[in-house]
């Protein structure tokens, strides 16, 4: 489908969010396949950072051909589209909760954030240098910052954050890159607390047909493997292998 | 209008199919569009048992292109008879079996295990590059094709497609093998090997070096093999490799396709088969064609 563009501007350095017209129904923890032109091929998977009556929202760090052009895109331009797609997070009401967030893993937890409307938000983000979105997190809960520069927040990483804080939390949700993902996982486990992790695999269809996403699952002493598209993107962490 | 075409003995009501491995088995491509509408479905590669397929990555875009190392993952043969099959069925479409085996008599059985109602031709997959056992080495030598072809055959009622990899020297011969074997049609082009290096780490992007390019940067040389296929046997060709859009349909059965399949360019655009279909239409009316028939080998040769 083809949506109309809102906005689209740099947040921070090549950080950039898009605002879409949207009329779909979507769950924080999916995403959208985006068709960015030029001479890119496959469309690019973007979670969903927001939704609000009738606008979509997109963070989108610089990467390459395909978010070049999409950064270029204007007020007014139209965008192919197609989703949402995947397993969003699921909702555990009445929790106490942790959200932990790395990089351009932070942007679907604001969805997610806003959604819970839990009575007892820790937000843990973690930065390489400069902050964005911090304002918006505010809203719905205690924020706590780490940069790996210590231009804002606790100088380190967002792991380092929540140390003392997750033994008191009733479930945690994250997103991020894979070493944090992975360090994440293994002080959930340690703490035995349930954790739900959105994990990211290179993408054909995004939709569920083409298999390219394979992401390995446990399965007692095996493994086997399962969709990011489709099953995922968010898994329970101790099922899958980072 | 006339739209619809002849498969050894299959009759598809329209020559728009969809290529093994790049539809799944049709569920997810069901939310986007009407699968009846389809010439056919020709369902992801089957095995003997399941397959979990290669590690990731197994994906890389390059301009106009994508190599893939999926690695045939699949529910194996009884896991798609059980839990994909009956879904199809629901749809007034012709599905078409890959099949991927290791040896002669796994093709042999699981042609005769595919030999049941709601399967409607048999792909026989000579050509795929990503696994190790059987996959493309089987598809280069021509008595390999005819082995395994005349194989299939015997095991079966149901049409039988031999489909060619584009990793040979001459694809005249490996055409000509499988209709020795007794092929109804052969279909081409699956993926041509390549590779790709990071140069960062100056390791290969795959764990199994080389990968499988398709998309629209293979179609030149898809059309090619197509057409020199088609030169060399009686049988229908089936041509794929690249299909984009109506116009790239139209070159392939100009040069002798009597049907065609898109593959990659599903991902990028879910409704590109109907897509297709219309424009096919278009043009046939644009260009006073009452019978696609009369369309398919229409070149001309002389510039
Ligand atoms: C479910 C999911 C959600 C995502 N959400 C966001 C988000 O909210 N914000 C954000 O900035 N990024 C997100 N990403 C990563 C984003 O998709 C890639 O950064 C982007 O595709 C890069 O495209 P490019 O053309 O600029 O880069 P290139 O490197 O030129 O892309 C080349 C190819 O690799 C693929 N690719 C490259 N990096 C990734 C990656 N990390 N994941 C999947 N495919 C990749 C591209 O799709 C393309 O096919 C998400 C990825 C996934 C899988
Ligand atoms: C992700 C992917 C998976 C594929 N899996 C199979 C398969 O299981 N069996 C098969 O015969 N061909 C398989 N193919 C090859 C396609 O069916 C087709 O022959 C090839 O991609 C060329 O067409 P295209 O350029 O339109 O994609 C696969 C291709 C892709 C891209
Ligand atoms: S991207 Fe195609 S199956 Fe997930």
């Amino acid at each position: 489908m083809l949506k109309k563009i809102i906005s689209n501007i740099e947040i921070s350095s090549g950080i950039y969010k898009m605002v879409l017209e949207w009329e779909e129904k979507a769950f924080p923890g999916q995403f959208i396949m985006l068709n960015c032109g030029g001479r890119t091929l496959l469309k690019r998977p973007m979670s969903i950072c927001d939704i609000d009556k009738k606008i979509l929202t997109i963070v989108y760090q610089l990467k390459g051909e395909g978010t070049k052009n999409l950064s270029k895109m204007k007020p007014g331009d139209s965008i192919e589209i197609t989703g949402p797609h995947g397993h969003g997070f699921d909702i555990f009401k009445n929790k106490k909760i942790l959200i932990v967030g790395g990089g351009v893993g932070i942007p679907p937890l604001l969805y997610l954030t806003k959604e819970l409307k839990s009575e007892k938000i820790y937000i843990a983000l973690g930065f390489r240098s400069e902050i964005y979105l911090i304002d918006e997190f505010k809203k719905y809960g205690e924020v706590f910052i780490a940069t790996e520069d210590g231009s804002h927040g606790k100088c380190g990483y967002v792991t380092d954050l929540i140390k003392d804080i997750i033994d008191d939390i009733d479930i945690i949700y994250g997103c991020g890159p894979k070493p944090m993902l992975k360090a994440l996982k293994e002080m959930a486990i340690k703490a035995k607390k349930p954790c739900q992790i959105s994990v990211e695999e290179r993408m054909g269809c995004g939709i569920g047909a083409c298999m390219v996403c394979a992401c390995k699952i446990k399965d007692k002493d095996n493994f086997h493997y399962k969709k990011v598209c489709k099953d995922g993107p968010v898994f329970w962490a101790e099922e899958v292998e980072i | 209008m006339k739209l619809d075409v002849e498969i050894g003995g299959l009759r598809l009501k329209n020559p728009v199919m969809v290529a093994s491995g790049t539809f799944g088995f049709g569920k997810e491509y069901s939310e986007y569009i009407d699968l009846s509408k389809l010439g056919a479905i020709m369902v992801k590669g089957l095995t003997v048992k399941p397959r979990e397929g290669n590690p990731p990555p197994r994906i890389y875009e390059t301009p106009s292109g994508i190599l893939n190392s999926v690695g045939l993952q699949n529910p194996g043969i009884d896991g798609f008879i059980k839990g994909e099959l009956p879904f199809l069925k629901k749809y007034d479409v012709a599905v078409i079996a890959n099949i991927a085996g290791e040896s002669v008599d796994e093709f042999a059985y699981m042609a005769k295990k595919l030999d049941i109602d709601g399967v409607h031709a048999i792909e026989v997959n000579v050509s795929c590059p990503n696994v190790k056992e059987g996959g493309m080495a089987f598809g280069v030598k021509t008595e390999c094709i005819n082995d395994i072809t005349k194989a299939v055959k015997k095991s079966t009622n149901k049409p039988v497609i031999v489909k060619l990899t584009p990793n040979v020297g001459d694809i005249a011969i490996c055409a000509k093998a499988a209709e020795d074997g007794g092929a109804d049609a052969i279909s081409l082009i699956n993926t041509i090997t390549g590779m790709v290096i990071d140069i960062n780490t100056r390791k290969p992007v795959f764990k199994n070096i080389y990968a499988g390019l398709s998309g629209p940067a293979v179609k030149p040389i898809a059309l090619k093999l197509v057409y020199e296929a088609v030169k060399s046997v009686t049988i229908p060709v089936i041509g794929m490799g690249g299909i984009s859009s109506a116009s790239d349909a139209i070159e392939f059965m100009i040069a002798g396709a009597k049907a065609i399949a898109v593959g990659t360019y599903n991902f990028v655009d879910p409704y590109c088969t109907m897509k297709i279909i219309e424009g096919i239409k278009e043009y046939m009316k644009l260009n006073n064609i009452d019978n696609i028939n009369d369309l398919i080998g229409s070149l001309s040769t002389e510039i």
